[in-house]
Parts: structure tokens; sequence; C-alpha cells
């Protein structure tokens, strides 16, 4: 560290003079604070609340499935209405207000600017408003639950005409929460977005080229140009759907010249680089992982940004593959059979690149590692099922069954909650300044995984013998209502309380080694990055003295050096130097 | 492979399933292949005392092998996938083939109800079949349906034909089936239509030409249609209107 490193961090310091270690009242510390890491903290609180509420509803709704108009424990009886409220709720929380706040809100505003070498956000203050926008709409989503008729009960994709008029859903105040909650959640993403792709771009420690930002840090960026480039359609979309709710609009309502499909076009070409935005972060961690615990450097850094462009470009031409059967003129669905295939290229050269990284490495199992390399393996389940739904003649068969329900959560649930178990476990001792607790953390990840499969293989099966979704019962379906297709429901069910239940393992874990952890060392793991150069917990302004970067973040096993990793702030010094 | 869960029962279930099978044969391969290699090298490169881990910048050209050919496989199994997958969908959606007979289907929060010719088998006359919550068709006839929604979305499946179609307020979708195997088959709603959408269900009666006879002189007799008709008239008169 032996530049200064002031030019480059000059024109940030506009709120310089909150970084000294003045008192700060506890209004101003943990809610109003505009240090990106309180930021991280409130996101990554608000969403695994969110999360829980989103298990919780999960649980019930898959009680009612395996056992059809039971009195469920914990909350009653489920009516056709609020099954269907339970569902849309589910998956609009899981997606919205956990995968998004978690993997790109949290560990973003947490990761970016301490790897990157940076004291904060660009734009401090537009982050804190991004955070405040989020939590209004959450706030407006929970509150939705309590109107007259409960929450939205209109699928997440809140297709019209059934979301657009009262008379339809029968939850006109809850549709329209629900849309106005939405709409808010993209608003703070937008500030957020903004945020990161400035910053990384601008902020950077002198030394550190475009080739030298982690992963992470690139995918996260990559995320956030996703999201702000597809997310404009859909905020207008929302916005006629509001107007037609509320004013008598008829966007979309055919009797009066308006066209349902046209929703359907602008939420899937937002909806589609969405699955993208919530996967490359998860595809970051994962990056970082297993690099530090393989001692390896990754397999060809620059494939992977390559790769990840391609993704990134392709996500917006595949949208209508949702819509093969909505009634669209089936000549578009040639075209987007091609496109929805070719977008299988870059993301298995991702993988490919990714265990191609395990070769030659000494791999540690730690819990870290196993969450990434779980991620890997559940992955490439989702990846492959994905083909028949993009097959646009398997699709006939397969659209809206639970074959589709089992396929996407197979892409989710290793983005979004493997992928922050891993980021959580990884990241902890930096963010809290102490160590997780090794055992706890294992039987917390193997029996999520576990349960997680028993949860969803069921449902491969019972969408391939024709289940439809969203189905409250199926005693009307007499070739669904068949004994064996109900005994996989209830193996389904009994993998969502497993997993329910072992999540305490974590909490116990999170919370007692908040206290009682084993003190965290600046470089617990051994690892390049420079969010590791500072002391654990990082303090107000990150950097004593901002670092400079003198290569890229994966040396890891470099030869010719004692240690086998290489910090990237590391200078050269003069005997090693004379080594090489 | 699907035939396990769901026996096919229309003239285009048979090409879906093997169309199906191919995918699960291809991605299969590739599944098996990928999750063995990487538990393999989790497992071959586990920590061990005295092994280091390697070097590996994997940009050179001999390494970036290892990604490039998959890439190209891949690239193939794909092309290999999308030409029977259009071939397939060209067939059961963009095509309609002379069709010997003609069904509307209207759906409707939440029944579906069907109109189809009687004895003088010419649609939009007096005698004309309606029914709600049944559909009567004969095998090896090929239908082309009118699919119509007064309300919302709702999508009109039948798992046993390999059927799926969404039907769209103020369009008329149509599309075609030829049964093969005389039974009584689901239909099902498979798009969320509000809070009856789990008590869709219809069935679809597929019946031999001559059972199908016996069934039209029947319905068609004017006693029995008059007991069908006052439940439906208003709906009729609805129908003119929504229909473009």
């Amino acid at each position: 560290m032996t530049t200064p490193a002031t030019g480059a961090h000059a024109h940030l310091g506009s709120h310089g003079d909150e970084h000294g270690h003045h008192p700060q009242s506890f209004f101003h510390k943990y809610l109003w604070s505009t240090d990106h890491k309180m930021i991280a903290m409130q996101y990554l609180f608000t969403g695994a609340a969110l999360a829980l509420i989103g298990g919780y509803l999960a649980y019930v709704f898959r009680m009612q499935l395996a056992f059809p108009g039971m009195n469920v424990p914990g909350y009653g009886l489920v009516t056709p209405g609020k099954y269907n409220s339970l569902v849309t709720m589910h998956g609009t929380i899981m997606i919205f207000w956990v995968a998004m706040p978690v993997l790109v809100a949290a560990f973003g505003n947490f990761l970016i600017p301490l790897m990157i070498g940076c004291d904060d956000m660009v734009f401090p203050r537009i982050n804190r408003l991004s955070y405040q926008v989020f939590l209004l709409s959450a706030i407006i989503l929970i509150a939705s639950f309590f109107v007259h008729n409960g929450a939205f009960g209109g699928a997440w994709t809140s297709y019209p005409p059934l979301s657009a008029k009262g008379a339809y859903n029968l939850s006109p105040l809850g549709a329209s929460l629900w849309l106005i909650a939405v709409a808010l959640e993209f608003v703070a993403f937008l500030l957020g977005g903004l945020n990161f792709v400035v910053t990384t771009m601008n902020g950077r420690a002198p030394g550190m080229r475009m080739w030298d930002i982690p992963v992470v840090v690139w995918m996260i960026v990559l995320a956030s140009v996703l999201f702000m480039a597809s997310v404009g359609p859909l905020i207008a979309g929302a916005v006629m759907l509001l107007f037609d709710q509320r004013l008598g609009t008829a966007f979309y309502d055919p009797g009066r010249g308006g066209d349902p499909l046209l929703w359907q076009h602008l939420f899937w070409f937002f909806g589609h680089p969405e699955v993208y935005v919530v996967l490359l972060p998860a595809l970051g961690i994962v990056a970082e992982i297993i690099t530090v615990f393989a001692r390896k450097k990754l397999f060809g850094y620059r494939t992977v940004l390559y790769t990840t462009w391609a993704t990134g470009v392709l996500s917006f031409v595949v949208w209508a593959h949702h819509q093969f059967i909505a009634g669209i003129d089936p000549r578009m669905a040639n075209v987007f059979t091609i496109t929805t295939l070719l977008i299988s290229v870059p993301i298995t050269e991702m993988i490919f690149v990714y265990i191609a990284t395990l070769y030659g490495g000494s791999i540690r199992f730690t819990t870290p590692m196993l969450w990434a390399l779980s991620f890997i393996a559940e992955f490439l389940i989702g990846g492959v099922t994905g083909i028949f739904l993009g097959a646009s003649g398997a699709d006939i068969y397969f659209h809206d069954t639970y074959f589709v329900v089992a396929h996407f959560h197979y892409t989710f649930f290793p983005s979004a909650i493997i992928g922050m178990f891993a980021a959580l476990s990884f990241w902890y001792p930096k963010m809290f300044g102490r160590m997780m607790n090794e055992t706890l953390g294992k039987i917390h990840f193997w029996g999520t995984v576990i349960a997680f499969n028993v949860i969803f293989i069921p449902l491969f099966i019972t969408g391939a013998a024709g289940d439809q979704r969203r189905i409250y019962s199926y005693a009307l379906f007499p070739e669904q209502a068949k004994p064996g297709l109900q005994h996989l429901r209830e193996l389904s069910t009994i993998g969502v309380i497993v997993l329910l239940t072992f999540q305490i393992p974590f909490l116990i874990n999170f919370f007692w080694s908040l206290k009682h952890g084993e003190r965290a060392p600046e470089n617990p793991w051994h690892s390049n990055t420079l969010e590791w150069t500072v002391p654990s917990p990082p303090p107000h302004g990150n950097f004593a003295e901002l670092p400079t970067v003198y290569r890229g973040p994966y040396e890891y096993s470099a030869p010719g050096r004692k240690t086998d990793y290489w910090p990237q702030n590391e200078p050269i010094a003069p005997v090693e130097e004379a080594a090489l | 492979m699907l035939e396990r869960f769901s026996t096919g029962a229309s003239t285009f279930s048979g090409s879906i399933d093997h169309l199906i099978f191919l995918v699960a044969i291809l991605v299969g391969f590739w599944l098996i292949v990928v999750e063995g290699a990487l538990f393999w090298l989790m497992y071959r490169y586990r920590h061990r005392e005295g092994h280091s881990s390697q070097y590996i910048t994997g940009e050179e050209k001999h390494l970036t092998r290892w990604v490039t050919v998959p890439h190209i496989l891949v690239m193939l199994c794909d092309i290999v996938i999308v030409i029977p997958a259009i071939l397939v969908w060209v067939n059961v959606k963009q095509t309609m083939p002379p069709a010997e007979q003609t069904v509307r289907i209207f759906s409707q929060q939440w029944a579906w109800s069907f109109q189809q010719p009687g004895a003088d088998g010419i649609l939009d006359t007096a005698d004309d079949i309606r029914t709600v919550g049944e559909l009567h068709v004969k095998t090896d006839t090929t239908y082309r349906f009118e699919l119509m929604s007064r309300d919302v979305l709702h999508s009109f499946s039948v798992p046993m034909f390999r059927l799926k179609q969404d039907a769209v307020p103020g369009r008329t979708i149509t599309g075609w089936f030829r049964a093969t195997r005389p039974g009584n088959y689901d239909i099902q709603c498979t798009q969320m239509c509000g809070i009856g959408h789990g008590l869709m269900a219809a069935r679809i009666i597929v019946e031999t030409p001559e059972q199908h006879s016996a069934w039209i002189r029947r319905a068609s007799n004017p006693a029995v249609a008059a007991a069908a008709q006052p439940a439906l008239d208003t709906d009729g008169a609805k129908l003119a209107e929504v229909r473009p």
C-alpha cells in the first residue's frame, strides 16, 4: 500500500464528513445510515424476514395439497380464494422480496465498495433512498394480506383481464396494492442498480483494470444492467394495468379495443431477464467461493465474462417461450424455440468453466464450499429440465404443469437460497466479525439440500403425469386424483416441513455466533480480494488507506510463492521479484 | 416414457411423447456426464496433506478446448432437439388438417361449455347440441375446435391428448385434434382464472362412431335439447357479442 490513491476517490468524498467516528444515535446508525454496509444489513434482514413469510406460505399451501381440506396447523382452513392468494404471494415474495434484495441488493451493497477498494457507494443518499422505497413496498405488500378479501390471488404473473377487474378476481384492493408494491420495488432496484453500475465503473481503486474486477462484482453489475434495461416496459405495463383497475381505462380489455396479450409481452420481456438477474449474482458468489476453497485460479476468467455477456444479450430475445400456447401467432414459437435453446450454450459453458476450476485443486469442504458445490449440482438439474420447456413441441404438454414448477425451483432455489447461504457463510466473518459454527453449518446444509430434493423431485413426476399448477384440490380431476400421485404430493409436503425445520440450526448458528462466535481475523479464508484486507467488520469508510491493485483476484497457488494466495493489493516485493 | 404416467389418446400424442423422450435421452446424458465429472473432481482433488493445487489459468489453447469442445457438442444437441421440436409444433399448432367436424368450446368463470352440430351435421342450426362440462367426440375423426372465452384467460388442456391451448377473450382460437382411443378423459383449465380455477374441470368422452351417433340421436331429441336449453340461452346471446 504505497500509493496514497486519493485522486480517483477525491470526487466521491462529498459525504466524507460522515466518516468520522463520532457517536451516532440509534436512528442515524441503523435506520438513516448512508453506509453501504448498513444498507446491506437492512436489505439482508428485510429479505430474510420475508423469506420466512414466503416459506410459511409454502408450508400452508403444501399442507392443503397433501391433505386437502385439512385445518392447517398455524393457519386454519384453506379456501380456494386463500389458496390462490397463498401461491401468488409466495411467488411474488420469493422472487421480488427475497431473491433480489438478498442477492443483488444486500450482497451488492456489501461487496461492491469493499471488493473494488472504494470507501462507499458513489451515491450514498440514493442508496439510502433505495432501501427506504424497498421497505415501503414490502410494507404495502404485507398490508395487502389484511384488506377486504385478502391479498391478490391472480398468480405472480398477474395476467389481465383477471387482474384488471375486481369483478373477476374478487380482491380489487389486494390487486392494486400488489401492483403498487411491485412497481415501487422496481423503483428501489433501479436506484440501487444505478449505484452499483456507476460505483463499479468509476470508484475502483487505482490499478484495478476491468479484468481485475472480481467475478461476483461483474455479475451483480451485469444483473443490474439487465434489470434496468428490461424493467422499463414492465413499469409502463404496470401503470396501464393500474389505470385499468382504478380509472376504468381499457389497455387490456378486449371488449373495448385493448389486448390482454400485451401485458404478457411486457411482463415476460422483463420476466425472463429477471431470471438471470437472480442467477448471475449467485454464479458470481459461487465463483468466489470455489476458487478460495479449491485454492485455484478461476479456469478462464474471461470466458466466464464473455459467456455472461452472451447470456445477458440472449435473455432479451427468449421471452415468448412463456407464451407458446398463449394464443400468439404459432409461427413465433419457432423463432423463440431456437433462441431459447441457444441460451443453453453460454450457460453450460459457464458451468463447465466452474467444474474445470476444480481440476488440480486442493478442495476443502467447508460450509461455504458445500453450498457452492451444491449450487452447481442442483442448478444443473434446473438447467437441463428447462430444455423440455424451451422445445415448443414438448412445451405443449408440460406448459403450466408441476414439471414447470419443479424446473424453476431447481433454478431459483439454488440461486436465491443456496446462493444466499453460500454467501452468508462465506462473508459472515467479514460482515459481523465472528466465525460461524461449522458443525451447525453442516447440519443446516445437509438438511436443507436433501429436503429441497425431496420436495421437488416428486413434483417432476406429478407434472409429467399431468398435474396442472395452481389447483387447490385435484378431487374433480379423476386422472390426477389417483392415490399414487397423492402420495407424491404428500412426500413433497414432508420435504417442505423438513426444510423449514432445518432452518432452526441456521438461525441458532447465526444469532449465537454474533455474540459468542470465535473472533474473525482479517482474512480467515486466505482469500485474495480486497474486502479481506480490512478489519472484520470493516469500519465506516472501509479502508484506512485506499488500496492499490496489482493483479487479478484469483492468483491462488501461484508458482514461486511461499503462501498459496496473493492478495490483489500486495505490491511485488523486491525479494520475490528476484525469485521470479 | 410419458406413457408410464399418462396414456396418449390422440394422433399427435405419440409424436409429442417421442420428442420428450428424445430430449430426455440427450439432456439425461449430459446431466450424468457433468454431474459425474463434478463429483469425480470433488473426490479426486479433495484436500490431502502434501498435495498442493496447481496453477492453471485456463486461457491457453490446449486448455480452452475442455470448454470449446463441449460447447460445440451442446450446440449440436440443441440442433438435434430444435428440429423435431419445430416439426412437432408445426404439425400440432401451425397446420390445420381438413376437418370432418367442428366444435365450439366456450370457457368462462368457471365452467366449460360446448356447442356441436346435431343430426344435420351443420353448426349454427336449431338442432345444435350444447353441453356443459362434457364434450362428446368420436374416434378417428379430425375435429377442428374454435376456442373462446367469455371473461378472463383460460386454458383448454386435455393431458391424454397432449393438447393445451389458452383461450383469450375477444378472440377465436382454432386448433385440431383426432382422438384414437375411446374413453373418458380429463379436461383441465391450466390458466389461473380466479377463485374457481381448481373447480374448472370437465370430461371429454371419446366414443366409437356408433356410440357417438347414438348419443347424437339422444341429445338432438327435441325434449332433451329443450331441457338443456334454458340455462344456456342467455349465454348464447352473450357469445354473439364476444366473437370478433
